[in-house]
């Protein structure tokens, strides 16, 4: 059936896949009709969808560096479009993106900004660059440009700092996924989730992760795309939701007037009742409701983390060329673009369904017993995602005294909106492809970076290829049980913690990467100092705010990489003009990067 | 950022006595600031007008201009801009002959 090379054949080979997907899905459909439990189909599809990429992750094992490390540089455009996507969105993005736009609109659709317009800085500023200078890692450029253990030493601690902080949400995202479908407690599910994320990248590196990434993306897309598509027409709100729904986003606004959105408060002694993090409808769903600069400080943290967040960066190592890297940014924020546009489309279909009186499913001006006697209210009322009390007593329930959880915009409203069940089952595969995908990218841009930034480079520049594969795997392992550990303890919110990811890439990385390709006289001091106290005065400033510091300008925890980055700039470009000139080698190997023709600057195999 | 901008816009000249390589660069640096130029309009600069977009009677699809930006309109922007600057970029870099061989 497929004749000639793997590379040739994957327009097929994954054609041949979402085709697979698709008959499985009206398989599920159709077992769903002859009577098959709910909780069977919800283990069918997340068994079916792991054991898939744990397949592909053993077919692509390899024991060569440079499929390790950069998936043998042969991952064509549009195809490294769709891992990025996939290795980007992350269960945040997936599961709690549409929630946050619902309870808080307008503010925060400044993240919707930020995690797409980050790609222009990538495609403008890095990728082509850091593609022609032919590294493994991000602080193989790092200590490659500026020279020098402590550079590279600082790029490995800023890279582990962010990314580990990313990483235990992802962990946390799977666990959560895998207890819900599977059944399991919490706490075993996030072991669980982790040896799938492990079977995925152990033996095959960032080949395994990227074709498991592509596959993952698949199933995300479709379980995100389907429900959105469905709903609306069952609606009656328009064929493609994306151009039509002005209509209801301007029923939502006329029906917060009629029941007295922002009016109406609940008392302390009220709130008290309902379980944590759970919330209520308190702000407009379309009305603009934060100062500008609170929406662009946030927008700005987004971009600039993007940018220098080290597992996203890796993926254009993979390209053929440094053209195609330019162009693979451009397919990335495409096939991000697909979902980031459906999530306010979602919240929009999710909140008009439980409002609207003149629907069928509307909830709110019901009777509370009527409306406790309601399947669906039943199951995530269990599940701790929902929550409705009688505040005043009048037996309606009123907008006011419906509560949720983020998560349940995009977990329940298929089964709140009436779709069959398979939907739901489809929705937490897509779930555990988005957590899994992020996790396996950034696990791995971790392991990569002490197994060949610190062992190889620093600690053992004699060591064979199959040792230093072996260390690889064996860190890979480590740091997955160590940020499972970590995600078992629950400590924060998964929203919470990327952002913060996001803002400690950016306190340290940001400045000396760009300035590592666009300014020639940054030095290795310059570099040292600006990812070191670039970290340091981000990681104090976020610290202070949470011990009740006030901070200035406005900025808050989410936002402390503004700090951070700024340190960063004027520390760098202060030490480096103190200090010696980068020599001439230097220089020209910057003028090596800006031309995308001839040899990369580190060989094939280093 | 965008005074920078607007002063290398300003100092620029087709330099005479240049290399194939600086003019490249010159070219380079120059479709950057255009990109990053257009980049800040729709990542940050709209949003100092919220409130005004909001009120604006300009409704793409019907949706309040504010609420269409933060949905699809910046985003689908950023998108067409990655293309047209990888588009852009790889003129230039024909134009100076550092196209790369396809087998690369």
């Amino acid at each position: 059936m497929f004749k000639g090379k793997f590379i040739d054949n994957l327009p097929k080979i994954y054609g041949t896949y979402t085709g697979g997907f698709l008959v499985f899905i009206i398989l599920m459909a159709i077992a769903e009709q002859a009577g098959m439990s709910a909780k069977l189909i919800g283990i069918f599809f997340v068994a079916f969808t792991v054991l898939i990429y744990a397949l592909i992750g053993y077919l692509s094992r390899t024991m060569q560096t440079d499929a390790y490390y950069v998936a043998g540089r042969q991952v064509p455009t549009v195809f490294n479009g769709m891992a990025t996507a996939a290795d980007w969105m992350s269960g945040a993005s997936f599961v709690a993106m549409a929630g946050g736009i619902y309870f808080k609109g307008y503010g925060y659709m400044a993240l919707l900004v930020g995690w797409t317009g980050g790609y222009v800085l990538v495609a403008s500023l890095l990728a082509p660059y850091l593609r022609k200078f032919g590294c493994y890692t991000v602080p193989d450029f790092i200590g490659t440009r500026y020279g020098g253990n402590l550079a590279r030493l600082s790029a490995v601690i800023v890279l582990t700092v962010a990314s580990f902080t990313y990483v235990t949400a992802q962990i946390n995202a799977t666990g959560t996924i895998a207890s819900v479908a599977l059944d399991i407690p919490f706490n075993i599910a996030v072991y669980v989730g982790l040896a799938s994320i492990l079977m995925c990248s152990m033996l095959g590196g960032m080949r395994a992760v990227t074709w498991t990434q592509v596959a993952q993306y698949i199933v995300l897309i479709i379980a995100y795309l389907l429900p959105v598509f469905w709903i609306s027409n069952k609606m009656g709100a328009g064929v493609f939701p994306h151009l039509m729904l002005a209509d209801e986003v301007a029923r939502i606004a006329e029906l917060e007037a009629q029941f007295g959105l922002g009016e109406i408060k609940n008392s302390a002694a009220d709130l008290k009742q309902v379980p944590k993090g759970l919330a209520g409808i308190t702000k407009a769903h379309s009305e603009v409701n934060t100062t500008p600069w609170k929406f662009i400080s946030l927008a700005i943290c987004m971009m600039a983390g993007t940018a220098s967040l080290p597992h996203v960066m890796m993926r254009y190592f993979t390209t053929p060329s440094v053209k195609a890297a330019r162009r693979s940014v451009g397919w990335s924020l495409f096939f991000i673009f697909l979902l980031y546009s459906s999530a306010p489309m979602l919240a929009t279909l999710s909140k008009l369904s439980l409002m609207d009186p003149n629907l069928a499913t509307g909830i709110i001006g019901k009777s509370i017993t009527e409306v406790q006697a309601i399947d669906w209210y039943q199951n995530w009322n269990q599940a701790n995602l929902m929550f409705v009390s009688d505040f005043n007593g009048n037996g309606t329930l009123e907008l006011n005294e419906f509560f949720m959880g983020g998560k349940a915009v995009v977990l329940a409203t298929p089964e709140i909106a009436g779709l069959p069940y398979v939907i739901s089952g489809l929705v937490a595969a897509g779930g555990m492809a988005a957590a899994m995908s992020t996790a396996d990218g950034l696990v791995l841009a971790i392991s990569n970076a002490l197994s060949h930034d610190i062992y190889y480079k620093m600690i053992n520049p004699k060591a064979e290829t199959a040792k230093r594969l072996i260390v690889a795997r064996v860190l890979l392992v480590l740091i997955g049980f160590a940020g499972a550990t970590i995600a078992a303890l629950e400590i924060q919110g998964i929203l919470g913690s990327v952002i913060w990811a996001f803002d400690f890439a950016m306190s340290g990385l940001f400045f000396p990467l760009v300035l590592g390709v666009w300014w020639k006289r940054a030095n290795a001091q310059g570099a040292v100092a600006g990812m070191l106290l670039g970290l340091i005065s981000g990681t104090a400033y976020l610290i202070a705010v949470r011990n009740g510091y006030p901070g200035f300008w406005g900025v808050t925890q989410l936002t402390f990489g503004i700090i951070g980055s700024l340190v960063s700039l004027v520390a760098m470009v202060v030490v480096s003009l103190m200090t010696k000139a980068p020599d001439a080698a230097t220089q020209r190997m910057v003028d090596d990067v800006r031309v995308p023709s001839g040899k990369t600057i580190l060989g094939k195999q280093h | 950022m965008s005074f920078w901008v607007m002063f290398r816009l300003l100092t620029y000249r087709e330099g005479k006595k240049m290399s194939k390589q600086q003019q490249h660069w010159e070219k380079t640096r120059m479709l950057l600031f255009v990109t990053l130029a257009i980049w800040f309009v729709f990542s940050i600069g709209i949003f100092f007008f919220g409130a005004e977009m909001e009120a604006s009677s300009i409704r793409p699809l019907g949706y309040p201009l504010s609420y269409y930006m933060t949905c699809q309109g910046s985003l689908g922007i950023f998108v067409i801009l990655i293309f047209w600057f990888a588009n852009r970029q790889e003129k230039i870099d024909e134009e100076f002959g550092y196209t790369e061989r396809e087998d690369d």
